[in-house]
């Protein structure tokens, strides 16, 4: 067992998840006979090689990035959303539409207003799951989840049933929305090999600096902090558990609703009906707890998660390796992150030793001693 | 007594978990019939040299002799055939079940498919009479008393046929006067030949019950003595590891206007039934009001309604003459109370935060240590080791997690942030729990020191030394009410006892 601090450990895990994902990936391309050095380097070589390459994964990364703070705020707060699809799509759609009803406003205003809308649009979703928790205890997993249902259909209804179908080409597809609603930037397209690279990444990193302002500096991250890590001790202290809920998802929804911002007025520059809940939803979650929710950790593994979905259709067209092979390769960085306690026992905590004769005199939590001594009840 | 063939013989017992030793050379030696005190602070380790005696733990190294066979205790069941049994601080007993149910469970006897209740029930029977238990074996556990579902755990490892018996603190849920009676029925036990060791860390109890004690200390055990040969302020010495100031220097009250009030407080619990019911007295500045009783006869509800975490039903509660009840904490707080919770770890700490965080928790949200909803981390980080220097909190720096400090260490930053509020009330709920010696005479210090500056507080606890040592007056909670209010200068730990139980005092209960 290695020695070694608790920071350097924070460091370390993700590290080897991440190598241990690859090793995996590399194994089963053996098994079926694919040469994995071949692969990863064409992976990397078309998601790095170039610009035009550079460009699209940083702009996959984009909504990554915003969802992944959202994911990371409400678990601050203890709070599991796994609606974050729900709440990007709203975002999506809420923006889309917004810019394509008003196609004449000038773009100083039309452009902060779509962005601003998309966010309270996933603040909404979440803000509803936030108040069914603090007002009645319901189980945020189960609602959230039923949530993206709701989200998902109602946005068919409202783009196939409510929106003038002026907006729209067919049933299906909205119109593209004008450049006064946009936020391509064209010098930044064509200086990464004409990307859909955009503006959105400046958002992005404002997000990540407010995110980490918002939760190390400021009062309000401290109680979001502290109910979510004690809300017993919280509410003693004065907090109020039930509004440091629904604060924290109502900034949860928003930075996830600004993911699916990010994705309709920078990526595609309209919107379409979706099938399945938005997968950008479901790797925030995942980037977030790769990043272990730190600010600079969500930036690093939003750009890991870009590198593998970008380089991962060059791998096909270069290296003709199926797509899915890449799906495992971030599925088993996943699950090594998600198994983090496994990888963790292969540190030794430099601490720990010192840790266990005190943890003793508390005669509480120790496995050990069936808590016998502690208490004079 | 008289008989000095040894039943057990732990020689050299060590128990190491990842490099902390637990036990680290523990010799132990238990005489046939005898009543051995193994007597140590939290910590010390008589909690996990029981558990390898029980055959929950396997020691690392070292070897035990039961009647002079060398064995090795494997699990449980080793244990209960060795004749060895354990009755633990925490009851083990199913409330809806019966007596008899509870006491032959996962031991049946049967007749063919069916349960031979009548024959264990025989059985049971005789053993109550036997040593004097008076246990009706068709009572549903729910409806007995506390002493009473102990004496059921008792017949539960006499029925497993143990003879040597463990009692983990035993007295802890008990009132004196079942206190008196349970000494009575262990020695009994001891005079039928049975062998038992008492983990206690009650001095006085000792002094009473065991022939023998065996003190431990850090791990190691100490020495072995007869109880008739070594005096109370000898075994606290030898189990702190130095002196110990036995008796607190207390000066006489001054006391002042009144602080709180709280009349006919009326308060319902989880389940909607009234666990105050109608509850009034007064504490005034300078003077330390004790609120005796047993666990659960309304402490928790009083605590929660007076820090405002509780809706009170009826009644009012003013703090230096404003109504406070049904205030948000806070606002409570902010008006002067500081609160000192009895489960350090879920109410009064956030243990993955820092110290200094820990340290600002009552004041994150004032000037100077946020300003516009911005916090000023230097500032706390500053006036948190003023606190860690001044409450002499052992750490080496305010940054590190508050989790990583010792149980005592731990509630010196409650103590400290919550005496820092200045406030006028101090509200104690169980300060001292689980603490070593050590940090218990501390902590009374403080409380002293916070009464001569003509603070109100208010104890709780169930530790009746603790509030017989601190407190200016006395009043006793039993099922929601007051059922007396005493001088602990003019009473007596069985009058105390008998007011814990509920029966009432002639006179007026309020001050």
């Amino acid at each position: 067992m290695l020695k070694v601090t608790p920071k350097t450990k924070k460091i370390l895990v993700p590290l080897i998840s991440i190598f241990a994902g690859f090793l995996v990936g590399a194994l089963i391309m053996l098994i079926w006979s694919y040469n994995p050095f071949e692969a990863y380097s064409s992976m990397f070589s078309s998601a790095l090689g170039n610009m035009n390459g550079i460009g699209e994964t940083i702009r996959e990364a984009t909504p990554l990035i915003f969802t992944a703070i959202g994911f990371a705020i409400a678990s601050s707060a203890g709070f599991f959303n796994i609606g974050l699809p729900g709440q990007a799509q709203a975002g999506w759609l809420t923006s889309i539409w917004i810019v394509l009803a008003n196609p004449n406003m000038p773009k100083v205003i039309l452009l902060p207003l779509a962005v601003i809308a998309g966010a309270l649009a996933g603040a909404a979703v979440a803000g509803v799951a936030g108040w069914l928790r603090a007002q009645f205890g319901t189980n945020e997993v189960i609602t959230t989840i039923m949530l993206n249902y709701i989200v998902l259909y109602s946005c068919q209804y409202l783009m196939q049933q409510v929106m003038s179908s002026k907006l729209r080409i067919d049933t299906d597809t909205t119109k593209t929305i004008t450049a006064n609603g946009s936020l391509k930037i064209d010098w930044l397209s064509s200086m990464f090999g004409d990307s859909r690279i955009n503006a959105g990444i400046f958002l992005a990193l404002i997000g990540v600096f407010i995110y980490w302002y918002l939760m190390k500096k400021t009062t309000t991250g401290f109680e979001i902090r502290s109910v979510g890590a004690n809300p017993y001790a919280s509410r003693y202290a004065g907090m109020s558990t039930k509004k440091n809920i629904i604060y924290s998802m109502l900034l949860s929804g928003g930075f996830a609703g600004l993911g699916g911002v990010v994705q309709g007025l920078g990526t595609y520059q309209n919107y379409f009906t979706q099938t399945t809940s938005l997968d950008i939803g479901w790797d925030g979650l995942s980037v977030a707890l790769l990043g272990g929710g730190t600010a600079i950790g969500i930036l690093l593994a939003a750009i890991l998660f870009s590198i593998l979905k970008i380089g991962g259709l060059g791998m096909q067209t270069i290296a003709g390796i199926p797509y899915e092979i890449v799906s495992i390769v971030i599925a088993a960085i996943i699950f090594f992150v998600a198994i983090q306690y496994v990888i963790g026992l292969l540190f030794k905590s430099r601490k720990a030793s010192v840790e266990e004769p005190e943890q003793k005199t508390d005669g509480t939590n120790t496995a050990n001693t069936t808590s016998t001594e502690g208490g004079q009840r | 007594m008289e008989n000095t063939t040894n039943v057990i013989e732990m020689k050299h017992i060590v128990k190491d978990f990842n490099g902390f030793k637990a036990n680290n050379d523990i010799n132990l030696t238990l005489r046939k019939g005898e009543i051995l005190a193994l007597l140590g602070e939290n910590g010390a380790g008589k909690s996990t040299l029981m558990s390898i005696l029980s055959g929950l733990l396997m020691p690392t190294s070292g070897e035990i002799d039961v009647r002079g066979q060398e064995v090795e205790i494997k699990n449980p069941t080793v244990a209960k055939n060795l004749g060895i049994g354990m009755v633990h601080q925490h009851f083990m007993l199913m409330e809806s079940f019966t007596v008899l149910e509870n006491i032959i469970l996962g031991h049946e006897t049967t007749k063919g498919p069916k349960l031979d209740f009548k024959k264990a029930q025989q059985q049971i029977e005789e053993l109550s009479q036997r040593y004097n238990l008076n246990i009706d074996p068709k009572k549903k556990v729910s409806e007995i008393t506390v002493a009473q579902q102990q004496r059921v755990e008792i017949l539960k490892v006499l029925y497993r046929g143990a003879d040597i018996m463990i009692f983990d603190e035993p007295t802890a849920v008990l009132t004196p006067q079942e206190i008196t009676e349970f000494i009575q029925i262990i020695k009994e036990l001891a005079k039928e030949g049975k062998s038992i060791i008492l983990i206690t860390h009650k001095l006085e109890e000792i002094k009473r019950a065991a022939d023998r004690v065996t003190v431990i200390r850090a791990g190691k055990s100490v020495g072995t003595f007869d109880v008739s040969d070594v005096t109370n302020n000898r075994l606290a010495e030898l189990m702190v590891g130095r002196h110990v100031n036995m008796k607190l220097d207390k000066p006489s009250a001054e006391v002042g206007k009144t602080t709180l009030k709280v009349s006919d407080l009326k308060v319902k619990n989880k389940q909607g039934i009234l666990a105050l019911k109608g509850l009034s007295f007064n504490l005034r500045a300078g003077e330390i009001l004790g609120v005796a009783g047993i666990d659960g006869n309304g402490q928790d509800e009083l605590v929660r309604a007076l820090t405002g975490m509780q809706h009170v039903d009826s009644g009012k509660i003013s703090i230096n003459d404003e109504d406070m009840t049904n205030q948000k904490v806070r606002k409570i707080t902010e008006k002067g109370v500081s609160y000192i919770p009895s489960d350090r770890q879920k109410y009064g700490l956030i243990l993955p935060f820092s110290i200094s965080d820990n340290l600002a928790l009552q004041n994150y949200y004032q000037q100077p240590y946020s300003s516009h909803h911005v916090m000023h981390y230097d500032l706390i980080h500053q006036h948190a080791d003023e606190l860690i220097k001044k409450f002499d909190i052992r750490t080496t720096g305010s940054s590190l997690p508050v989790s990583d400090l010792s149980g005592g260490n731990q509630q010196k930053v409650i103590i400290a942030r919550e005496l820092d509020l200045d406030s006028d009330l101090i509200i104690a709920f169980q300060p001292t729990r689980g603490l070593d010696v050590g940090a218990i005479e501390y902590i009374h210090q403080q409380l002293l020191l916070e009464r001569a500056k003509g603070k109100a507080i208010l104890l709780i606890s169930y530790e009746l030394d603790e509030i017989m040592q601190l407190s200016d007056r006395i009043i006793v909670l039993h099922d929601g009410d007051i059922s007396g209010e005493v001088k602990p200068e003019e009473t007596s730990d069985e009058e105390l006892g008998l007011l814990m139980t509920g029966i009432k005092k002639e006179g007026n209960a309020f001050a």
